[in-house]
């Protein structure tokens, strides 16, 4: 069994942005530096407590919070165990370069409705990290469905048709998926009489199989939603109207990172690999992401919008997660764990120059783009980099997850799915490397300023050092953040290793 | 003294109710303010009985020391105060909004509503305080014409709308009364606990079946309970704002508490599931109330009708919660009946404060309200949250225990509607808040043109109703907030005490 430690600590990581929140609602418009001035502190406190905790966790040890009772047998509890902390320590980390680049954004757009947008945003990173240190279904779902609503207000941010379509979309998918969740939580209470998170599942024996396949396809689909598996993708690309750096931290990271996450814990948490060996289930989920992996990255080739062929990337690399997972061996876990960390760096950094180009140029297609590497070249390096990595090209760390994954795949013993991670990094090549060349080797457009002229520093300087990371977590996936060693735990304890 | 809290609580309001008009013709403003220390000494009362339940078990109490069971008890258990709270504290909020609104609607008149008021507030605590059936009725009729009156006050169709409640209303009651006596003439007392211990006896007797039956219909028509639902929309839609703030939230909910009361305390649950199915029956006439309700609700464009069948949705969740016959279902039933008071009055009390602002109901003409009313429009947000049984607000939590219980009880069609009927009241309320929150017209994504605040806001100024409105409704809304994390802590002091040992 392994230790616990009690500490306010989790609880403390999740209040902190709600409390900036209400600071930031507090100011309003009227005093713009000191209402940033929130945000910032916040990102910085968050981060600083989320990353005190891993040496903790490093050293075996879960961090426990409770609060309420909210039924019998079933406490409101932050509990940080590795898969938690690993979650958390990205959406605290990547909060920080989001918000400087969130207030360069807004600003160089003249943006409408800045205080509603950081209160919401603050609050989307509190429930996010709420899903992290979840100790168990109930507390997942509550933070889950307040990521819902906060994230609404973000994603029909621009008030237009376009933005209001969008925002009904997105509830209607989310909305629904929760209820979905509701019901598949309230049945696992009913049959288990607990709804803690145990490395390893708690359902095993408690329901007939038809009742457990059942359940799961109902987790599945409510987590699957916002994690994106087709078919219930739909509604992502939809809500890429949303302003960019809510597309780049929510819509690549905290929200359909949260809807991965909850994928996983019900896999491994409250199933559990042998069950799910067991019940044979998992080869049909795993066929399920395979044709997500594999759609979404043609779906991408066709898509002229910059934004919506990331967001056809990002369904492309949810699914890569979830098939490592759903394939079991110890190696595809560690290869689709790894690669929630690595995929976000990357993906974030893609958003944030998609951000910068429309910033400064207002384009936002694929093909507006030529020659506009020579304007920008920071921006397009950046761009380079992080599409290298998501193609698995070596020193970037899209390389080690996905190696990882191949591993885990010829471990499992599953070629097909073999062939399937290494087509979708062909797809990524195709689809990524026709805008740098667009960028880098066309002949400009008459439009584009013969010399260097980037979107403003605090915009450019987030996407250059996310781009950074990306390339420092390939050459030392353990540097800093520890994501190799925490991954490497969350591992073992599902496994019993 | 604390030994006469039982009847303090109902003798303070129902006093108070008739020194009312005494001052007022004196001192009109001074009535509003005696009336307003006559509720808050009644929800001082109501609390004070709480915690000596809590402490030392359920309380009966003796009127004019005539043992029962032919002297009237008052029975004073964790349901009754539970109910009690909700009774004084929503009658409190409602009033302090009231105060202010009947100043401008009813000028000169004031005293006369403040002791309807006070009268439906002795009503409703009477009903729910008595363990005589007999008692029981007369509190229910205090509380109806008190209503009546209420009601008509309104807008123009209140006179139609409340003659309408009347005939159905009495009918309601009468059938009560027709139980009480059919019950009196095998048994021969009209004390609950004392019924209670004579009446498995005479279980198959028809006369007792037909005062069930009796009890039933009866009961459904007061709470509403589809298709005995009609007067509702008509009444409550017109109904003055400061008194449909207060009776819309109670009224149905303390008849869902006669319906607890007669199943589970006079009758037991033997009775219900075994001797006839009334529990199915009530079952599937909630699927029906909880759909039609919300279709019906869906083709609104009246935001304070809208809210009336959303009512009548809501009647059909308590009845669920009740016909699954098992311990999670009747928590759920009884947190939903706690629950779904504070939304309503909350929304309602949303309304009062629009109305007072002469902002008209029509869903399609609140564009801007946030901006216009910000704080108002935010309790509206959570109330509206929580009735979509969205985390952390207490509609969630209300709803878990409904759908655990439906699925204890293999009703899978119940869970169903139950999720269904949520993600209704999402569009509906989204539907509102759309409207309320979003630009007019839209196109204000980042516009150069404008200036820098000026996002076509220029045009709307802040222009909340006054303090003394908008403090019940924001406290009402924390409340929605507090109640959900806490419901765990609410149910093991007292949701669960009120649930049979049986279950």
């Amino acid at each position: 069994m392994t230790d616990t430690v009690i500490s306010t600590r989790p609880l403390l990581a999740v209040l902190v942005s709600f409390a900036a929140g209400m600071l930031i609602l507090a100011t309003g418009d009227r005093r713009p530096n000191l209402r940033e001035g929130w945000t910032i502190a916040a990102a910085l406190i968050k981060f600083g407590l989320v990353v005190s905790m891993i040496p903790t966790v490093l050293a075996g040890k879960v961090i426990t919070c409770r609060l309420l009772t909210l039924l019998p047998g079933v406490e409101l509890v932050f509990r940080v165990d590795a898969f938690g902390l690993l979650f958390g320590v990205i959406a605290a980390t990547l909060w920080i370069p989001t918000s400087f680049y969130s207030i360069g954004y807004v600003r160089t757009l003249n943006e409408h409705a800045q205080s509603r947008y950081f209160f919401a945003f603050a609050l989307c990173l509190s429930s996010a990290v709420g899903v992290a240190f979840a100790g168990n279904l109930l507390t997942l779902l509550i933070c889950y469905e307040v990521l819902t609503i906060a994230t609404w207000p973000l994603v029909i941010h621009h008030e237009d048709g376009a933005a209001i379509m969008g925002g009904r979309k997105y509830l209607v998918y989310t909305l629904t998926a929760g209820t979905g969740l509701l019901l598949a939580t309230v049945v696992t209470y009913s049959l288990a009489g607990t709804l803690d998170f145990t490395p390893g599942g708690f359902l095993a024996g408690h329901a007939p199989d038809g009742l457990l396949m059942l359940l799961f396809v109902l987790f599945i689909a409510g987590f699957g939603v916002k994690a994106g598996i087709m078919p219930f993708h739909e509604w992502l690309p939809t809500a890429m109207v949303a302003p960019t750096p809510v597309s780049a931290l929510l819509h690549a990271v905290a929200v359909v990172k949260a809807g991965v996450f909850g994928c996983v814990r019900v896999l491994l948490f409250v199933f559990g690999p042998n069950l799910l060996r067991e019940l044979g289930i998992w080869q049909a989920m795993a066929g399920v992401a395979a044709f997500t992996v594999v759609a979404a990255g043609l779906l991408a080739l066709g898509q002229d919008h910059l934004k919506r062929r990331l967001a056809f990337s990002t369904i492309n690399n949810l699914a890569l997660i979830l098939l490592g997972v759903t394939l079991l061996s110890e190696n595809a876990i560690r290869g689709g764990i790894l690669h929630i960390a690595n995929h976000a760096f990357m993906k974030i950094t893609l958003f944030f120059c998609a951000g910068a180009i429309y910033a400064k140029t207002h384009k936002d297609h694929v093909s507006q783009l030529d020659g506009l590497g020579r304007q920008m070249p920071f921006t397009f390096a950046a761009f380079t980099i992080a599409a290298m990595g998501l193609s698995g090209i070596p020193p970037v760390n899209g390389f080690i997850s996905k190696w990882f994954l191949c591993l885990g795949a010829v471990q499992a013993g599953e070629l097909l799915f073999l062939f399937v991670i290494l087509t979708s990094a062909m797809l990524d090549v195709a689809f990524f490397f026709p805008i740098i060349f667009n960028g880098f080797f066309r002949e400009p457009r008459p439009d584009v300023a013969p010399r260097i002229d980037e979107a403003p520093l605090i915009m450019v300087i987030p996407l250059c050092a996310t781009a950074a990371f990306s390339v420092l977590f390939g050459i030392m996936p353990d540097a800093v953040l520890h994501f190799f060693s925490i991954t490497t735990h969350a591992v073992q304890q599902v496994l019993g290793g | 003294m604390t030994a006469q809290l039982p009847a303090l609580q109902i003798a303070i309001p129902l006093l108070g109710a008739f020194i009312t008009p005494l001052i007022g013709w004196h001192r009109p403003r001074l009535a509003g303010l005696w009336a307003l220390a006559v509720l808050a000494g009644a929800a001082a009362l109501a609390v004070a009985l709480l915690m000596q339940v809590t402490a030392h078990g359920p309380i009966s109490y003796h009127l004019g020391n005539w043992a029962p069971p032919w002297g009237i008890a008052y029975a004073v258990d964790h349901l009754t105060v539970l109910m009690l709270l909700l009774i004084t504290g929503i009658g409190l909020m409602a009033f302090l909004q009231a105060r202010p609104a009947v100043a401008v609607s009813m000028p000169g008149r004031e005293p006369y509503f403040y002791t309807l008021f006070l009268l439906q507030v002795t009503g409703l605590s009477g009903i729910v305080i008595t363990g005589d059936m007999f008692n029981l009725f007369v509190f229910l009729e205090i509380s109806s014409l008190s209503g009546y009156a209420l009601i008509a006050l309104g807008e123009d169709g209140a006179p139609l709308a409340t003659f309408n409640y009347i005939i159905i209303g009495t009918v309601g009651a009468c059938f009560y009364l027709l139980g009480v006596g059919y019950l009196y003439i095998v048994t021969g007392s009209l004390n609950m606990a004392d019924l209670a211990n004579l009446l498995p006896a005479l279980y198959h007797s028809k006369v007792v079946l037909v005062a069930f039956a009796f009890f039933t219909v009866g009961v459904a028509i007061k709470m509403g309970l589809f298709p005995l639902h009609t007067w509702m929309p008509d009444a409550y839609t017109t109904a003055p704002a400061p008194a449909s703030a207060l009776i819309a939230p109670l009224m149905t909910k303390v008849a869902a508490y006669v319906m607890i009361r007669i199943m589970f305390t006079v009758f037991r649950p033997e009775f219900d599931i075994g001797v006839i199915p009334v529990a199915t029956i009530l079952g599937w006439m909630a699927v029906i109330a909880i759909l039609v309700g919300g279709i019906k609700a869906l083709a609104q464009t009246d935001l304070k009708r809208m809210l009336t069948y959303i009512m009548v949705a809501e009647v059909g969740y308590i009845v669920m919660g009740i016909s699954v016959m098992n311990r999670p279902g009747l928590t759920g039933a009884i947190l939903h009946i706690m629950n779904d008071a504070c939304m309503v009055a909350c929304l309602f009390l949303v309304i009062g404060a629009l109305a007072h602002k002469g902002i008209p109901r029509t869903i399609s003409e609140l564009g801007s309200l946030n901006r216009k009313m910000p704080f108002t429009m935010a309790a509206f947000v959570v109330a509206a949250l929580s009735m979509c049984g969205l985390p952390p607000a207490c509609g969630f939590f209300s709803k878990w225990y409904l759908v655990q219980g439906t699925v204890a009880a293999g009703q899978w069609v119940f869970a169903g509607t139950l999720l269904v009927s949520s993600l209704i009241n999402a569009v509906l309320f989204f539907r509102v808040i759309e409207k309320a929150y979003l630009a007019p017209g839209g196109g204000h994504g980042h516009d150069d043109q404008q200036h820098d605040d000026g996002h076509g806001t220029a045009n709307v100024v802040r222009d909340e109703a006054p303090a003394a409105m908008l403090a019940p409704i924001l406290i009402m809304a924390a409340l929605i907030l507090v109640l959900g994390p806490f419901s765990g802590t609410i149910i093991d002091a007292v949701i669960s005490h009120a649930v049979p040992a049986a279950f």
